[in-house]
């Protein structure tokens, strides 16, 4: 059953999400071969609507498009703070007259691209909406755990930061719980989910975390453009409690830890700098895992299909 | 009427593109690389008969999903396997295999998806089944079975290793 949009991770059956991870695996293969572009949406267009800046997700998603062999046009979205719903229908009648087969958007507001999704006939990627969802980053994140786990089932996965305004680890988690790892989060108490999802571990204190015996950290951005900077004193103080230090980078050598982080790094808050050179971290894999999950994505979606009854 | 061929005329297959292949060998490396699916194990078992003559022959596997010229029409886009080119393919003889040879246009897109491993020596083709009806200017130098078919007629088949047993089924539309 083909599927038209990728909304949100939830609305994935388990078999959807093995097959974009498992392809996901021979389009890796491509970036090791002279050319690294193959014709499967050779023709096809994918138009990039950001309303909200990113300079890694956006280039992953050009980067895989193009290696896909599709047209990429950038949609220069109004500066403003604000854009009302009134103009964003205007600008999908816009969409729909350029006749594009993908659109990927990002958005400050949950919901936007399922609004938009149902107005199109063009296939809608959500590339991460207000504090709702960021699907292809819980996807890349999953591929990049089984490249360590090839089975992450009964593996503890340690959140750390943020939890409650990020999408990152709302998808992230997601994905990685029916892949059957165990979560657990770690924040300060105001920005974790006062009704976590059952199952999932809530810690305050960062040694009690690590009794807890994470064998993957996962560092969430500290988002300075966001809300994020009021629910604690200073950045040094957010660094000293849940950064991961210098004396913490030692431990987790010692014990084995994979570090994760979605990027861009605020150094000096979620991490030391000698965290950069550190053996375990899979950010830079994230990386290029991110093109080849993109690439998977794309071609798995079948622009002018109905989505499955359960979205 | 429902036309069958059993194991034994795909081994009596297999062993003529052996022997024409073999007639051709000299001192170039050679690589077989067979198409996805079916394709690559027909190449596996002409690799098993051929070694005996070229031990350094090599073996490859081509996937051609992202090289298809009909997404248009599927419903659903073709489960990408990947491809195997553990060689260099620089120079490197290289002969195509397939289980069969109807339209051509499969091995336009072998063609195309070679081509962006390297620039081989050259490329010859190799086909268990030549049912014809092609809509490409394509023609295999090596060819196994002939078989007589119409446009319209469905051929089936299935191998030992990856379906359970060798066999050709021809049905009429």
């Amino acid at each position: 059953m083909a599927r038209k949009d990728l909304l949100e991770l939830a609305h994935l059956e388990r078999e959807e999400i093995d097959r974009i991870l498992d392809q996901a695996v021979p389009f890796k293969e491509l970036f090791t071969r002279s050319v690294k572009k193959v014709p499967a949406l050779k023709g096809k267009s994918v138009l990039m609507l950001f309303y909200e800046p990113s300079t890694r997700t956006h280039s992953s998603f050009e980067v895989a498009a193009k290696r896909l062999s599709a047209d990429v046009t950038n949609f220069d979205v109004p500066h403003s703070s604000v854009v009302k719903g009134e103009s964003v229908r205007e600008t999908v009648e816009t969409l729909q007259a350029m006749r594009t087969d993908y659109i990927v958007v990002r958005h400050g507001r949950s919901g936007l691209p399922a609004m938009i999704a149902r107005q199109t006939r063009a296939s809608v990627i959500n590339a991460g909406d207000g504090a709702h969802a960021h699907p292809t980053q819980g996807l890349l994140d999953a591929f990049t755990l089984k490249e360590v786990f090839p089975d992450p089932a009964g593996r503890r996965v340690l959140i750390v930061g943020d939890v409650l305004h990020s999408r990152v680890a709302r998808s992230t988690c997601n994905v990685f719980r029916r892949l059957g790892a165990e979560v657990a989060f770690l924040g300060p108490g105001s920005l974790l989910p006062k009704h976590g999802a059952e199952g999932v571990r809530r810690f305050t204190d960062y040694r009690e975390a690590m009794a807890w015996g994470p064998e993957v950290m996962y560092l969430l951005r500290v988002q300075m453009e966001r809300q994020d900077v009021q629910y604690f004193p200073s950045l040094r103080e957010y660094h000293r409690v849940y950064g991961v230090t210098r004396e913490r980078l030692a431990e987790l050598d010692d014990k084995g830890i994979w570090l994760m982080h979605p990027g861009p790094v605020n150094r000096g808050v979620e991490l030391c700098d000698e965290a950069m050179d550190y053996g375990r971290s899979l950010i830079n894999r994230q990386v290029e895992n991110g093109i080849a999950v993109r690439m998977s994505v794309l071609y798995t979606l079948k622009p002018g299909s109905e989505n499955p009854a359960s979205d | 009427m429902n036309r069958t061929l059993d194991a034994e005329a795909i081994e009596a297959g297999i062993q003529e593109l052996a022997r024409q292949i073999r007639a051709t060998l000299g001192d170039e490396p050679i690589a077989l690389v067979g198409i996805r699916s079916r394709g690559d194990e027909v190449a596996e078992r002409l690799c098993r008969v051929l070694s005996e003559d070229d031990p350094d022959l090599m073996l490859g596997v081509l996937d051609i999903s992202l090289y298809r010229d009909d997404y248009e029409h599927l419903h659903e886009n073709p489960q990408l396997q990947g491809s195997e080119i553990d060689f260099e393919i620089e120079a490197t003889r290289i002969v195509l295999v397939d289980d069969v040879l109807f339209t051509g246009r499969t091995i336009r897109a072998a063609l195309d998806a070679l081509c962006d491993y390297g620039r081989p020596g050259r490329i010859e083709l190799a086909v268990l089944i030549d049912r014809g009806h092609r809509e490409m200017p394509i023609q295999a130098d090596f060819v196994g079975i002939r078989l007589e078919t119409s446009r319209h007629d469905h051929v089936y088949v299935s191998l030992e290793g990856t379906d359970g047993e060798d066999k050709i089924e021809i049905k009429p539309a």
